[in-house]
């Protein structure tokens, strides 16, 4: 069999205890909803109601302005009292739709099961993940019927389903394992059938033992003639990252800049396989996620069912609220999520998490010149040089900075984190990509 | 919301690792080689390493203004790197400068701790020797009393003068030699504290004693290949010198060559220079190469194809 994992990579603590065991609840429905009409890498939504609409629990309110986008819809049935810019995850202002809440989870009629997995064409379950506005759940938001559409000349042999949970403090994933294998599974074959896929995997680091039992057990139980593997992985971050997944579970590099497809494989994650299932058996769009709500700052950590666009504020005063000591608001994860001014930010289709830290974590510490350790370079999944590359960035020379491999990385932290001098490497490559990405466009 | 949040760029959480930590680390790793200085050299041992690490400390503390005489801890173990190359006892002036120039111009200069190009504690040794060589080479060389605290110092020639002494002795270190350079035994056992936390890998000391092996087999055989591994400066050298962390490649193909580079130098100078030993010239030599090598052996990417020969 393949390796099961990927050189570099870093062992942080993964503080999962506190939330692993607990299971998903549902959430309170906010009085008031606010949707953002952004919720996908690509392009934005229109919005499809007006001011004074009533709308019903799972009615579409935005409509794709591209291909590659992804519809949006009502999380609970009310009016819509405004369509107004407002705070989003990303650090930017967008266009949201506010709903008021009226507290019937009215469904929307268009809400109903579709014909058997058995009965369905590929054409339709690609149609089917596009109106159900299916992303990738994992964070990054790529609209998932794009990647079930391949150009015509790729032929994808492999699905991968994304157990792995590599992000410490997040269980999300975890639970979902748990507790909706069966839908995990069910997902797969729909992305399987619908790409032509002849082998589907399910990756799950070796930390979960109870999620990989639980899945195998979904799969043996499953119906249907599909080969579903369960590959446990190497407890390791990051080792769901896409391309490492994909090493570890088939030994295919994907080459630099390239996408999986280049190798003949689709990566989901787990909650966008769940919410596949729910799309075909319930007619269900996605308007709801587990998150993970967690992290030394709040008082009752948990995993939570909630809607789309429900304040973190509403979120964390579920859980308890914050401790006196907190100081540091993250969606996602701690590796990669991003830090947040405010928790009047709407959770989105791709909140993982909700991670609030406190003073140990924040402390400042002064940036050192690099002792040229090495480490970075050890840990480094890409196989880039990060110390060079920050040094490089540091002192605005961004052609070197491309050199050393700077549009390779993909800001897994695994440098930052690891810097002995606690120089703030992935932050100077974000800025050197950035700069390069626009000289290019020049 | 009524409380302040720390916005910043992630990742979020960092790693316990400090330059401080790692420097303690190598402290660590030193210790036993230290015991047994003292325990083959006597207490005149214990001063002279006393002496370098202040100095250096001292040095340190002074060009930077700083109060806190340890600090980030690498004017310490450059102090104890430099005693560690040196007779048992030479005067103690001697120490001073050797340690005032290893900080003052061998790291300093350059702008401070990671942008030296040559190993500090080297540069320390090499001026020493070209300016008071009667004191730190020739008829210097201590002869090991175990266990011999205060005994008189009575000089002998160095094994690389006089290629006689057992592999034995030479492993265990009761031979004559810098304070900290005789004992493989002890440097071993540091090392091996260092591969533990991380902080070396196997491919310089690997590459660097490998090929001094190498070559000593053309010196005379399997006995010339191990003798010429564990007399001198070798060990200390393969393990704690070339694998000074700011000095030496970070790529793993450039690490390979930089230990190759010492060893041949090294060998070159032992077997046809002037001088019997070779060790800190081969090292302070390849330091400079560092940048390059680095750059001429950038590691492929992530799923990178070779570019077919």
């Amino acid at each position: 069999m393949s390796e099961r994992t990927f050189v570099g990579g870093i062992h942080p603590g993964y503080f999962k205890e506190s939330t692993s065991g607990i299971p998903i609840a549902p959430a309170k429905a906010p009085s008031q909803v606010i949707i953002p009409l952004q919720q996908n890498i690509g392009a934005p939504c229109e919005a499809i109601v007006k001011v004074g609409d009533e709308v019903k629990m799972g009615q579409k309110i935005g409509e794709p302005k591209g291909f590659v986008s992804a519809p949006i819809h009502a999380s609970v049935s009310g009016k819509v009292s405004k369509i107004e810019p407002f705070n989003h995850p990303m650090g930017t202002q967008v266009l949201a739709v506010f709903i008021e809440n009226d507290g019937q989870d009215t469904p929307d009629e268009g809400m109903k099961p579709n014909k058997s997995l058995e009965e369905l064409t590929p054409e339709e379950i690609k149609a089917i993940s596009k109106e159900a506005g299916l992303v990738g759940m994992g964070g990054a938001t790529f609209p998932t019927h794009v990647k079930l559409s391949p150009p015509p000349e790729i032929q994808i042999d492999t699905v991968i389903i994304n157990g792995a949970e590599c992000e410490p403090f997040l269980t999300a994933d975890h639970r979902l394992m748990l507790e909706r294998a069966d839908d995990i599974v069910f997902g797969l074959q729909a992305f399987m059938k619908a790409l032509g896929a002849t082998r589907g995997i399910i990756g799950i680091e070796d930390n979960k033992p109870d999620a990989i039992s639980s899945v195998r057990k979904a799969v043996a139980e499953s119906s249907g003639d599909y080969n579903i593997e369960v590959h446990p992985l190497h407890t390791k971050y990051p080792q769901g990252a896409e391309k490492m997944l994909i090493k570890a579970t088939t030994g295919r590099e994907v080459p630099p800049g390239a996408l999986p497809m280049a190798v003949n494989v689709v990566n989901q994650n787990t909650g966008t396989a769940i919410a596949m299932a729910e799309a075909i058996k319930l007619g269900k769009p996605l308007y709801e996620r587990v998150v993970t709500v967690t992290g030394p700052g709040i008082k009752k950590p948990g995993n939570l069912l909630v809607r789309n666009g429900t304040l973190i504020r509403d979120i964390i005063e579920q859980c308890g609220g914050l401790t006196s000591d907190a100081r540091k608001l993250v969606l996602g994860g701690p590796m990669m999520g991003l830090a947040q001014p405010t928790d009047e930010i709407p959770a989105i289709k791709g909140t993982s998490g909700v991670l609030v830290l406190t003073e140990e974590f924040v402390k400042e510490q002064p940036i050192a010149s690099c002792i040229k350790c090495g480490k970075c370079v050890e840990v480094c999944p890409m196989n880039l040089l990060p110390s060079f590359i920050g040094a490089a960035s540091e002192k605005k020379v961004y052609d070197l900075a491309e050199k050393y491999g700077a549009m390779d990385c993909f800001e897994c932290g695994c440098c930052t984190y690891t810097c002995p001098a606690k120089r703030p490497l992935v932050q100077w490559i974000r800025i050197a990509k950035g700069a390069i990405a626009a000289s290019r466009k020049k | 919301m009524d409380r302040k949040l720390v916005v910043s760029s992630s990742p979020h959480i960092k790693s316990p690792e400090t330059i401080r930590s790692i420097m303690i680390d190598v402290l660590v790793a030193l210790f036993p080689v230290a015991l047994m200085a003292v325990f083959l050299f006597g207490f005149r041992a214990l001063a002279t390493m006393i002496i370098a690490m202040v100095a250096a400390m001292a040095t340190e503390a002074i060009i930077l203004r700083r109060k806190n005489l340890f600090g980030d801890g690498s004017a310490a173990v450059t102090g104890l790197l430099l005693a560690m190359t040196l007779p048992p006892a030479p005067p103690w002036w001697v120490v001073v400068i050797g340690s005032v120039v290893a900080i003052g111009v061998g790291k300093h200069i350059y702008g401070g701790l990671g942008n030296n190009i040559f190993n500090p504690a080297l540069v320390g040794r090499a001026v020493l020797f070209v300016s008071w060589s009667t004191h730190v080479a020739g008829n210097v060389w201590i002869k090991p009393v175990p266990f011999g605290f205060t005994a008189d110092a009575v000089t002998q020639a160095s094994p690389l003068v006089t290629y006689d002494a057992s592999l034995g002795d030479l492993f265990i270190g009761t031979v004559s030699g810098a304070l900290g350079e005789t004992s493989a035994l002890a440097l071993i056992i540091g090392a091996i504290w260092l591969f533990y936390r991380g902080h070396i890998d196997w491919r310089i000391p690997g590459s660097f004693i490998g090929i001094v092996f190498i070559l000593g087999l053309f010196d005379g055989g399997l006995y010339m290949g191990l003798y010429h591994v564990l007399a001198g400066g070798v060990m200390l050298g393969a393990l704690f010198m070339a694998t000074d962390m700011v000095t030496s490649p970070v790529t793993p193909a450039g690490k390979l060559i930089f230990g190759l580079g010492c060893g041949i130098v090294t060998m070159a100078i032992r077997m046809f220079g002037g001088m019997p030993e070779g060790v800190t010239f081969g090292i302070l030599l390849m330091n400079g190469l560092t940048p390059l090598i680095d750059n001429m052996t950038l590691p492929k990417k992530f799923g990178e194809v070779k570019k077919s020969a």
